[in-house]
């Protein structure tokens, strides 16, 4: 068994964790003994917070709407759609018809890339996330 | 956090999770702690097994309150009244940190004319919390030197969110309860990367590191860096994206890893927005109620199955590592996004999530020394401007990031939507201990639906007595913009007048009911105070209201789209 160190993503206290994986999957959870925050604990829903990673429901490849149902898509063909359909809204609109909602669920990283993407891709400042609820 | 940042200059948690357990006083306001943050609630406890003295405010009989040595039973949104009414104490016997207030400060004079006018007893005329107990809160916060102040949700989600933020910073100012260990402001925020969302610019108005769109320098900085032209206005909030989608003028939409549908107030009104955009696209790990209406949905990644930094509520930037593979065939966000930036003729060029964060460090003053090769310890505590800075526990030392600390003047106002005789209750709304939001993640965790699988109204002995209502009993919740059916729980831990909801299930969308009032500023919903009517439903011999969450239902609706899953090897 591998013990991969990580954070709980549930709550913003940010507790660290070890994120059990064997055989390419995760089979548990256990606290971080001197993380500053948990100290060795973590609540109920930190203990529990690999069950939804390996769920079933997990969306799994790209879907289309294609008449008026959702579709299943490839990554190259869902992205071309996306790029073109967002190049017109732009050229016929302007930057400023498209808006962007980021995710406090989201990594740093990925917040910083969406931004990038809202600012310098597209040419907008409508960009947002959920902070506020 | 605009509150804040118009106090201070900076909008996040000014002390340390690691400080709470010696402080001496620790002051609660509108924070469910025990179920929200759970780790930092059993600091809080810690101090009070080595003798502190908890306050809690809240209108709630809260877990937290259960533990409080003093608890305020303010009336729904009136904190203003609570909070000028302490200060009024702490100014009228002369506790307050004058020395503090005259290097540190400005704006004392404006800001002491309105504070004097809401004496204790006009305070507990509007909030209902004895002049007393008013007066006994401030000596204890205020002449003790350690004292630390929390809010969270229960403070800013009102019309007046920001008015109570920056009367907590008053607070804090007032009493110089900052710039030290064991002391300061610190909001509690919710979700685990709602501070980093913030910090990196997800936001309409600043780009990482909450530098402004609108100064020249900051945006010269960006563009050569971007080597793209920048726009200067700010741009759009999340519910002024859906109020112009309304209008026909937004035309299209990119929403990542969030469900507003269920978690925006009025619900009604977003799926309306939703329905008059030609463009939807939507990034998530599971079908949610947004995605239903989506014209393209891509398959993201969860926390582990992919590489970055989260940033904690007390601004600690930590590691989150890769521990398996991507399931079946979805991609982590940052990759989705460069790829399709690649496809509009923009090549982020990103190979891992390392490099994104040594471009956010450049471009980031508070994150320049952020880099992930420093982080494998525990992480690291912004503000970090370069690679050999430690980090920083507690902010505001010397000087507020602004200069000089700003006491705004804030004068009491009654909620938005006030109670009549066809609405006679205030609804509030709020998390539960076993929830995430809205639900789509720990919706599929065994566990945490076990323990709390069913929508309930909260309401007060008296009040279920009056209207004829017993725990288990089921009542339609009515509000001026709808309707939903759901379980009475009967408990004097909700006051007399106040009902309480969570609002984590689909199936009793509480925010088909909530007020559409927004603050006018930071543009929070008025989620805890909205007037609603409950009217107790006789369910006919045989039927049984629908109230459970339907996962059968789903799972058709998933099934319907994908085959069997391979479990990856
Ligand atoms: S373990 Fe609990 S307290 Fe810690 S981050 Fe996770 S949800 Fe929050």
């Amino acid at each position: 068994m591998e013990k991969v160190s990580t954070i709980c993503p549930y709550c913003g206290c940010g507790c660290g964790l070890y994120l059990h994986v064997e055989n390419g999957l995760i089979t548990g959870v256990s606290p971080s003994a001197h993380h500053p925050v948990n100290h060795g604990s973590l609540c109920v829903k930190g203990w529990n917070c690999h069950e939804f990673v390996q769920h079933p429901d997990r969306l799994k490849y790209p879907l289309v709407r294609k008449d008026g149902i959702l579709q299943k898509s490839s990554w190259e063909d869902a992205l071309d759609l996306i790029a073109s359909r967002l190049s017109g809204t732009k050229e016929k609109y302007g930057p400023d018809a498209i808006g962007i909602l980021s995710s406090a669920k989201c990594t740093n990283e990925e917040n910083f890339v969406m931004m990038k993407f809202a600012r310098a891709v597209i040419g907008t400042n409508n960009i947002d996330h959920c902070a506020r609820l | 956090m605009a509150g804040l940042a118009s106090a201070f200059g900076s909008g996040a948690m000014t002390n340390s999770i690691s400080e709470i357990a010696d402080a001496r006083v620790i002051f609660v306001v509108g924070s469910n702690t025990t179920e929200q943050h759970p780790m930092i609630a059993m600091h809080m406890l810690e101090a009070v097994d080595r003798g502190a003295t908890l306050i809690v405010a809240d209108p709630r009989k809260t877990q937290i309150a259960a533990f409080a040595h003093t608890h305020l039973r303010q009336r729904s949104g009136t904190d203003v009244a609570l909070l000028n009414g302490i200060m009024n104490v702490i100014i009228g016997e002369g506790l307050v940190d004058i020395n503090f207030v005259r290097r540190r400060t400005e704006n004392f004079d404006e800001f002491e004319k309105v504070v004097k006018r809401c004496t204790p007893e006009v305070a507990e005329k509007i909030t209902g919390v004895p002049a007393s107990d008013i007066q006994r809160v401030a000596r204890i916060y205020a002449t003790e030197k350690r004292s630390m102040l929390f809010y969270s949700m229960g403070i800013t989600q009102h019309v007046t969110g920001v008015d109570n933020v920056r009367s907590c910073a008053n607070l804090v100012m007032l009493t110089a309860h900052i710039g030290q260990p064991m002391t300061g402001l610190n909001p509690l925020r919710g979700q685990n990367n709602v501070q980093g969302a913030c910090d990196m610019g997800a936001l309409p108005d600043v780009y990482s590191g909450y530098q402004k769109v609108a100064d020249a320098r900051a945006r010269k900085k960006f563009e050569s860096a971007w080597r793209r032209k920048l726009p200067s206005a700010p741009g759009m909030t999340m519910i002024d994206m859906f109020d112009s989608a309304l209008e026909g003028k937004l035309k299209a939409m990119y929403i990542v890893g969030e469900n507003p549908v269920m978690s925006d107030p009025d619900t009604s009104h977003v799926i309306e927005a939703i329905r008059k955009l030609d463009f939807l696209v939507v990034q998530d790990i599971f079908m949610s109620e947004t995605a239903e209406l989506a014209d393209v949905i891509l398959p993201a990644v969860t926390f582990a199955e992919k590489d970055g930094t989260f940033t904690n509520t007390e601004r600690r930037v930590q590691k989150v590592r890769r521990a398996v593979r991507p399931m079946y065939g979805a991609m982590p966000d940052w990759k989705i996004i460069s790829e399709l930036s690649k496809k509009m003729g923009y090549d982020m060029g990103y190979r891992a999530a390392h490099e994104i964060m040594e471009e956010a460090a450049l471009l980031t003053p508070v994150y320049g020394g952020i880099l992930h090769h420093r982080l494998d310890a525990f992480g690291l505590q912004w503000p970090c401007p370069d690679a050999d800075h430690p980090g920083t526990p507690f902010m505001h030392r010397k000087k507020f990031a602004k200069g000089l600390g700003t006491f705004n003047p804030i004068e009491f106002t009654p909620p938005d939507e006030t109670t009549d005789m066809a609405y006679p209750f205030i609804l509030t709304t709020g998390r539960l201990y076993f929830r995430y939001h809205t639900a789509t993640m720990c919706r599929r965790t065994a566990t945490l639906e076990r323990e709390e699988p069913e929508c309930f109204v909260e309401i007060n002995p008296k009040d279920a007595g009056r209207i004829g209502l017993r725990s288990g009993n089921f009542v339609k919740a009515v509000s001026r913009r709808g309707e939903i059916v759901v379980k009475a729980l009967v408990t004097d831990r909700t006051p007399e007048g106040i009902v309480f909801i969570p609002f984590h299930f689909r199936e009793a969308a509480v925010n088909l009911i909530t007020s559409p009032a927004v603050d006018p500023v930071a543009k929070i919903p008025e989620f805890k105070v909205c007037a609603i009517n409950l009217v107790p439903v006789i369910p006919k011999p045989g039927e049984r209201p629908k109230n459970r969450y339907n996962r059968k239902e789903d799972l058709k609706i998933l099934n319907e789209l994908y085959e069997e899953p391979e479990v990856p090897s």
